[in-house]
């Protein structure tokens, strides 16, 4: 019998097909915008990942991101370097600047300056160049994503000249940088360029980085330093987790998100449940002949429970490779860079697939079982 | 009072009505549409329910083949009091025992005409392969035995009723029931389809019931009941002389 249930579905190849696309096109909205949700708000977090060495980031207390941050004198620093537990502490400066470019154009860009002695703070890879170039003067390093803003023209920047706040600098080397939220050009430099590079106020000092001792745990460490200096210290992953959640609370970017993937469930069961309605009555001859003949009402539902399974295996797998299509076919696009698809994300799209096809089998079924055998006679 | 003892049932019998009413509800109103009802239908003769359109003739075969429960009354059917059963227990007993041609066919479009005729097999649990070669034997019978692997709508009308009624016949019910075979039908075909169920549906130990009021076939039949507003008005091997 769930030989014929599966024929029935497959002989009406419209419909098939419709209900196909139904369960695709849902698997497909909810999985893709619920991957680049995730990865987009995880771009909140990306000046973390891009400065891989930092165990602990130490902080003004009232500082809550990489990008929101409050400086600190410089003072600071001998204060954490004295703090028991801690191996290394380096200040690393951020701050917002704009520059003139070749072509006259201004650009807001962010300035990163690392540690002038061991390059703390400098992304993991380079993507061109070695990162002892910044030693040589007025040099900067630009993140790969901020080469596509600043030079869309595909020429290369290495070499170029740029003018920041009335100072030279040389860009000498592309970083392979997590590209942050909003895809500002990232400059990194050297300390103490970077304090020339920026207009002056009196504090600088933005974060220091720790590295910590053997034996000792990142919780433990910046706890030690909060205590001992009153300062802000969090762990690398805490620290992380601020700059995402940071992003989700101060941007429209979850409701518009979650707005959207509520769309395509809306847009799955409608299209599902009409499609999968019409199916069935259109075959409520059949089913009832079937009743009549001898086919309990409980074989009835196991084989538009096949007929929901088929369309929902195949219309998932198409969603999800589609969705991996998408993000793979949009690899090379900067906005995309490192994106990756969360083992939970294809789950929780799967879940919403069983719901719909409960839910529209659930309403359609209802006329099938319905159904008097003796209408067959009518 | 022991309906069972109003008349007795004749162990031979193949179904045994007694006492058979059917309401049905029509708004704030009840109409009963058959009204006392006692009849038996006797295997390896072709019978048939004739009657005015409205006079209650698919809502008693109904009732006799187990798919209408009737308002009162009880139906044994080989046996077995059909309504005292489970639901469960009443799908299989008709799933073994009965064959049905219903008037629309009712055929499933996207399986071939063997399927077709193979799908009691099929529900029974009998192997996809060996239903087939069941059903493509009888197809075999009934001449449309190069049509096997056709899709009902790739068939002619006349092709569709015979995979129907093989369909009714594949499993061997020990009764067959049919609603107005002929009534969508030329004389000539219809003719021809009530030779055709009489050569094959006919057997000693079935029970063939046919309702029509199709009054050019009536000299096939074994045994002609005649229902008029929902009472048994004659009962015999001819129809009476004022029809
Ligand atoms: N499900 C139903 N609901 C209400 N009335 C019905 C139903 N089935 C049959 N009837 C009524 O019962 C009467 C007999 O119907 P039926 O048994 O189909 O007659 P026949 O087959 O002889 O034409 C008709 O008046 C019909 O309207
Ligand atoms: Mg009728």
């Amino acid at each position: 019998m769930l030989w014929i249930a599966i024929r029935m579905l497959t002989g009406d190849s419209q419909k098939f097909y419709g209900l196909l696309f139904g369960i695709a096109f849902s698997t497909l909205l909810i999985t893709q915008q619920m991957t680049i949700f995730v990865n987009l708000v995880e771009r909140g977090a990306s000046g973390v990942y891009n400065a891989p060495e930092a165990e602990v980031w130490v902080m003004d207390p009232v500082s809550r991101t990489t990008d929101v941050s409050y400086a600190m004198p410089s003072t600071a620093l001998d204060k954490v370097r004295s703090v028991p537990g801690v191996e290394w502490a380096v200040p690393h400066l951020r701050a917002q600047a704009n520059v003139r470019t070749a072509d006259g154009d201004l650009e807001g860009v962010a300035v990163i300056g690392v540690d002038d002695a061991t390059l703390i703070g400098l992304p993991k890879r380079m993507a061109t160049g070695d990162k002892n170039v910044l030693f040589a003067p007025d040099t900067v390093v630009i993140d790969d994503v901020g080469v596509t803003r600043l030079f869309s023209n595909g020429a290369s920047p290495l070499g170029e000249r740029l003018e920041l706040n009335d100072q030279r600098a040389v860009i000498r080397g592309i970083a392979d940088a997590i590209p942050s939220f909003t895809s500002t050009v990232v400059l990194y430099t050297r300390y103490s360029n970077a304090l020339n590079f920026v207009p002056g106020t009196r504090n600088r000092l933005s974060f220091v980085l720790v590295g910590i001792s053997p034996g000792q745990t990142a919780e433990g460490v910046a706890a030690r330093i909060e205590k001992e200096t009153g300062l802000k210290a969090e762990t690398r992953k805490e620290f992380a987790r601020a700059g995402v959640d940071f992003i989700i609370q101060n941007t429209g970017i979850p409701t518009n998100f979650g707005i959207t993937v509520f769309l395509g469930f809306v847009v799955g069961v409608a299209i599902v449940g009409l499609t999968f309605s019409l199916f069935l009555r259109d075959n409520i001859k059949q089913f009832g002949a079937l009743k009549a003949i001898g086919v309990t009402n409980s074989r009835i539902v196991q084989m538009v429970g096949v007929q929901a399974g088929l369309v929902g295996m195949i219309g998932y797998s198409l969603g999800v490779v589609g969705t991996v299509a998408f993000i793979k076919g949009f690899g090379s696009n900067p906005f995309f860079k490192g994106f990756y698809i969360p083992w939970q994300i294809p789950l929780i799209s799967l879940a919403a697939v069983v719901v719909i096809l409960a839910i529209t089998g659930f309403i359609a079924i209802r006329s099938v079982l319905r159904t008097e055998p003796a209408a067959v006679f009518r | 009072m022991d309906t069972t003892s109003i008349g007795g049932c004749a162990p031979e019998a193949a179904i045994c009505a007694r006492g058979i009413t059917r309401d049905f509800e029509a708004g704030q109103t009840t109409i009963r549409v058959l009204h006392g009802i006692d009849t038996d239908i006797r295997s390896g003769e072709l019978t048939y329910v004739v009657g005015e359109s409205g006079s209650g003739k698919t809502t008693l075969i109904s009732i006799m083949c187990g798919i209408l429960y009737p308002t009162e009354g009880e139906v044994k059917v080989f046996g077995t009091d059909i309504y005292k059963l489970t639901d469960t227990e009443l799908v299989n007993f008709r799933l073994k025992n009965i064959g049905f041609i219903f008037q629309q066919y009712n055929l499933i479009p996207s399986i071939d005409a063997a399927a077709n005729a193979a799908v009691p097999l099929i529900a029974q649990g009998v192997p996809l392969a060996e239903a087939r070669e069941r059903a493509k034997v009888l197809l075999d019978k009934l001449n449309i035995g190069n049509q096997a692997d056709k899709l009902p709508r790739q068939l002619s009308g006349g092709q569709q009723q015979r995979v129907a009624i093989a369909r009714a016949l594949v499993h061997e019910p020990r009764l067959v029931v049919c609603d107005e075979p002929t009534a969508a039908l030329d004389a000539r075909s219809g003719r021809r389809v009530m030779d055709l169920l009489r050569e094959v549906a006919v057997a000693p130990d079935r029970a063939c019931i046919i309702v029509t009021h199709d009054n050019r076939i009536f000299d096939l039949a074994d045994r002609i009941i005649v229902l008029e507003d929902g009472r048994i008005t004659h009962d015999g091997t001819e129809m009476p002389d004022d029809h």
